[in-house]
């Protein structure tokens, strides 16, 4: 088994081909996105490959260290960052086919006009442990 | 196996326990052990006084610890010198242990842990399920908490508030599990009730059962939030009300007012109303008016300037609003609300997807945002 992380980009991916804000499709289009994305994370746990699923706020803010006896420097959100991760989806699956075919499944979740999103999703194999049998 | 009576047992041993003289950390470790014994061994062979049974077998497991490092902690010494123990109401023994499990000294996050543990008999596995966390990080929180309040004596009243405070949190925060946290804040709330003779008391599990009563219709089936306006009134739960209501009116006739009595009584007129167009929005406001008086908290004038636009018109809400800081949580969601009423659909669509961006709930973004989406469908072009 391996572990898989999926993105999801409010920012930083390639453009979606169904590429519409939310805010811009009916009531009825994003009650069906929203039954699709739980159908597919209850499929998942039912099949015995989910582990875990998040979603995060649009808005973050980036802190470092800032030297012995400083507070810590906050700062941002930087508008010129690339990159803004909207939530994830932790999946334990056989093989990178299957984790490529679950990503392929959830970015055709419906969207504007019912149509699938066609979203990209980033695909991220976990670090694991090194096996114990090496030879 | 009555799961029940072994959690509401559960505080009473643990209070036998700690005035034998064990402390409470190491009674606490007891008691959770006699619980484990007590779900495997009663099914097959059910005693016949649970809580002679758990006292028994918790007093022996703390006895077998203490043996085990008694050249350390000489704790033997002090079991030997206890004098045997007699008869005493188990009442105030459970209600020291409500005190101490919300000690100011503990953080919020401990203090729910260990009243869920010590006072409401769940397990850490249980605890860390309800609050998605994993089983040792849970096990380590409850263990600091009590080395933190180990050194507190059980023989002074704490402050009731912070109590309130804790039992509070468990009902508010809405996350799921195998443990419904909201009827388990309503039994230890039931429960404290029960012992202590307050209004305030009253007013909150007053305010847990007006809200628990509601709960029914605030979702639909696949988790979306219904607005207060909007849900099914034939759902609510008509025992639960009038036992809240009941409560409420007791409370309130004793004339010391608090804000749980307050944040009640304006449930209870949401609760009076038989439909959304029917409530007495003039006397919530005033309600909120003594809620205002009573914390000066700003989402209480957050929630005040809904009901002005209720009670006035969206105008003056949104007048009332002007003088609410922005930055408090759903401040662009009243907004969007108030917009809508005043008739400026594109504003309140504007709004709407702002608050769904600031949104710190999936089940709130996701209802915020399809309130835009409803507005944006219907505006031309």
């Amino acid at each position: 088994m391996a572990k898989y992380l999926l993105l999801k980009h409010y920012r930083g991916a390639p453009a979606a081909v169904n590429d519409v804000a939310m805010d811009q499709w009916t009531p009825e289009e994003i009650t069906a996105h929203v039954q699709y994305m739980n159908d597919f994370a209850a499929r998942l746990e039912g099949s015995g490959e989910f582990v875990d699923g998040q979603a995060l706020a649009p808005e973050g803010t980036f802190v470092r260290y800032d030297g012995p006896g400083r507070p810590p420097v906050t700062d941002g959100p930087f508008a010129e960052t690339k990159d803004l991760i909207a939530g994830w989806m932790v999946i334990d699956v056989d093989s990178y086919e299957r984790a490529v075919e679950l990503a392929g499944e959830l970015s055709a979740a419906p969207g504007a006009g019912g149509r699938p999103i066609h979203e990209w999703l980033e695909l991220r194999p976990f670090l694991t442990e090194p096996p114990t049998i090496t030879d | 196996m009555d799961g029940d009576l072994l959690r509401r047992l559960t505080p009473e041993v643990l209070g036998v326990l700690v005035r034998r003289g064990a402390d409470f950390a190491a009674a606490e470790d007891a008691v959770q052990d006699a619980l484990v014994q007590a779900v495997h061994g009663w099914p097959a062979d059910p005693p016949r006084d649970p809580k002679g049974w758990l006292v028994t077998v918790a007093w022996h497991r703390f006895l077998d610890a203490g043996r085990a490092d008694v050249a350390r902690r000489r704790r033997e010494s002090l079991v030997v010198e206890e004098p045997p123990p007699g008869p005493t109401p188990g009442v105030d023994d459970t209600l020291r242990l409500y005190f101490l499990c919300a000690h100011p000294a503990l953080t919020p996050s401990s203090a729910v842990a260990l009243t869920l543990r010590a006072v409401g008999g769940l397990t850490t596995r249980q605890i860390a399920r309800a609050y998605l966390v994993p089983e040792a990080t849970m096990a380590q929180r409850i263990s600091r908490a009590k080395r933190t309040v180990s050194g507190v004596r059980l023989d002074r009243p704490g402050d009731v508030a912070t109590v309130l405070r804790v039992l509070y949190l468990v009902f508010n925060e809405g996350y799921s599990g195998d443990v419904d946290l909201a009827a388990e804040a309503v039994r230890l709330t039931r429960q404290l009730a029960a012992m202590v003779d307050h209004p305030e008391v009253a007013g909150l599990l007053a305010l847990m059962l007006l809200h628990h009563a509601r709960r029914a219709a605030r979702t639909t089936p696949d988790g979306s939030l219904v607005p207060l306006a909007a849900q099914d009134r034939s759902r609510w739960d008509t025992a639960l009300i009038a036992e809240g209501v009941r409560i409420l009116q007791a409370a309130l006739a004793r004339d010391r007012l608090g804000e749980f009595q307050a944040q009640a009584a304006v449930a209870a007129l949401h609760a009076d109303a038989q439909a959304a167009g029917e409530t007495d929005w003039v006397q919530i406001v005033e309600w909120y008016d003594e809620l205002v008086r009573l914390t000066d908290s700003p989402v209480v004038r957050l929630n005040r300037a809904v009901a002005v636009g209720e009670a006035d018109g969206a105008w003056a809400g949104l007048a009332a609003l002007a003088a609410v800081d922005p930055s408090v949580p759903r401040h662009a969601a009243v907004t969007a609300y108030l917009h809508e009423r005043a008739g400026d659909r594109a504003t309140a669509a504007r709004w709407y997807a702002e608050a769904a961006h600031r949104a710190a709930h999936l089940a709130e973004r996701d209802h915020l945002i399809r309130q835009a989406a409803r507005l944006n469908a219907r505006l031309p072009g």
